[in-house]
């Protein structure tokens, strides 16, 4: 067992791990963090993407040793004010169905968002490629990001933001 | 699943450190980089070794740099650094429209270019684009540094020239002498995001010369010199292209395998070697389309 320690969600974790366990379970098992699923464990369909450093990669392909001292971010993290500019666009496209594919794409989205405040359709369909959604189609969710964009900031939590909800 | 076979993990604070480990260890151990290919084949109980070296932490094998007429793609250059980079998008496109078309963000945010080509599946992606620019393998273990040439770097299905106790530390990519333009072009089963049933890369010279390169269709991305040879010095004409692209068929030795059929990969690589031909060709002359289309779903011959 090897004792790490990294930032998840803004707070500083420190776990025991062996090496050959998978960063997707301990964050699920060891550290109750159920917002990355377990899809296909071999990368192809996002639903275990977090943010490490800021970035989207896929959870199930990264061991848990790996990521010492650094910083991640799941949907808990984003979310943890209540939903983003960016997560009342989706709510308002009515972007999931069933969610499971949800957490993932989010942040995908997220992570664009920030790099890219106003990014195009294609963009996003660049930055959520290999997030697969098998209920809905995709149409709703670039189109929510897309309009997260036009509107505003992906992470800033404004009071008009939470009013949206409420309509 | 989770992964079945145990291992040791270190991460040593320089890289001569790394490579005493590596060679005091020998074939027990393994480097990590980015390990989207490693962690799945752990997964998949394809390898099951003793130790792992993650690599991750130096500095001297991060980034993208420009050095002797040369681009320098550090061990660790993930595709999403070869997408981000000024330098690739001005002076190597084909190398860019690869890149673009690996795996997805997520997985290109962590997956490197040399750690693709020391994984050397038959479909790698890099291994066909290195193949065409003439890249070079540049090698640090226990007896100091040499280099590799592409055309020697592969030596079948996930076998390098790599050595025990050897680190793989950058791939170089020397700038084409002449002005050049290129094609990549990548069969999949479907839009998204597949590995390859077949890839051509072609980069063309002013002065009508061609370097042409398939992967997916051998047991290593190998390079067409017969089909080279052919075109030397031509003009792309229909007749000529209808021939290469049946010269380029003798020159590939494709199996059946769960992605594609060999008969299926041979028919499809005929008309890849002639579109990418004509895109690069058209692209040279300034009037090719956009990097990065997928020329197998234009509607031309
Ligand atoms: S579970 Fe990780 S990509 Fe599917
Ligand atoms: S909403 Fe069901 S998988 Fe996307």
């Amino acid at each position: 067992m090897k004792k790490i320690t990294f930032t998840l969600n803004g707070e500083s974790r420190t776990v025991a791990v062996a090496p050959h366990e998978v960063l997707l379970d301990v964050l699920r098992d060891k550290l109750g963090v159920k917002s990355p699923k377990v899809g296909c464990e071999r990368g192809d369909c996002g639903a275990c993407t977090i943010l490490l450093d800021g970035k989207p990669v896929r959870s199930c392909l990264i061991l848990a040793v790996e990521v010492e001292g650094q910083e991640i971010t799941t949907l808990e993290g984003v979310g943890r004010d209540g939903p983003t500019p960016l997560q009342e666009s989706f709510i308002r496209h009515n972007a999931f169905q069933c969610g499971f594919c949800a957490p993932g794409i989010v942040l995908a989205a997220t992570a664009l968002l920030e790099k890219n405040p106003k990014p195009t359709a294609h963009e996003v369909q660049e930055a959520i490629s290999g997030n697969l959604c098998r209920c809905t189609g995709y149409e709703a969710i670039i189109e929510s990001a897309v309009e997260a964009g036009r509107q505003g900031t992906a992470r800033a939590r404004k009071p008009a933001a939470r009013k949206s909800a409420n309509r | 699943m989770s992964i079945a076979c145990e291992f040791d993990y270190r991460k040593p604070k320089t890289l001569s450190k790394a490579i005493k480990l590596l060679a005091k260890r020998g074939r027990d151990a393994r480097v990590l980089a980015g390990g989207t290919d490693l962690v799945g084949w752990l997964r998949d109980s394809l390898v099951a070794p003793d130790l792992l070296v993650d690599i991750k932490g130096f500095e001297e094998l991060k980034g993208i740099g420009f050095k002797n007429r040369a681009l320098v793609l550090g061990a660790l250059a993930t595709f999403s650094d070869v997408l981000e980079s000024e330098l690739v998008a001005q002076h190597f496109p084909l190398l860019r429209e690869m890149a673009g078309m690996v795996a997805s963000n997520g997985v290109r945010n962590r997956a490197t270019v040399v750690g693709n080509i020391c994984s050397a599946v038959p479909c790698c992606d890099a291994g066909p684009v290195l193949q065409v620019y003439n890249a070079v393998v540049h090698v640090r273990g226990p007896n100091g540094k040499r280099r590799v040439p592409i055309g020697q770097w592969f030596l079948g299905p996930r076998k390098t020239a790599i050595r025990p106790g050897e680190i793989v530390t950058s791939v170089t990519v020397p700038l084409p002498a002449k002005k050049a333009a290129g094609c990549f072009v990548k069969l999949k089963r479907y839009r998204g995001e597949d590995l390859a049933q077949a890839s051509v890369a072609v980069l063309a010279f002013s002065g009508r010369e061609y370097r042409l390169a398939f992967g997916a269709v051998a047991p290593i991305a190998v390079r067409g010199p017969r089909t080279e040879a052919l075109l030397k010095g031509q003009k792309l004409s229909a007749g000529l292209l209808e021939e290469a692209g049946k010269l380029a068929v003798e020159e590939i030795v494709p199996i059946t395998d769960i992605r594609s059929t060999k008969e299926y990969r041979s028919l499809m690589v005929e008309v890849m070697v002639r579109r990418a031909l004509k895109t690069a060709a058209a692209r040279l002359a300034g009037r090719g389309p956009a990097y990065g289309i997928n020329v197998m779903e234009e509607d031309t011959p």
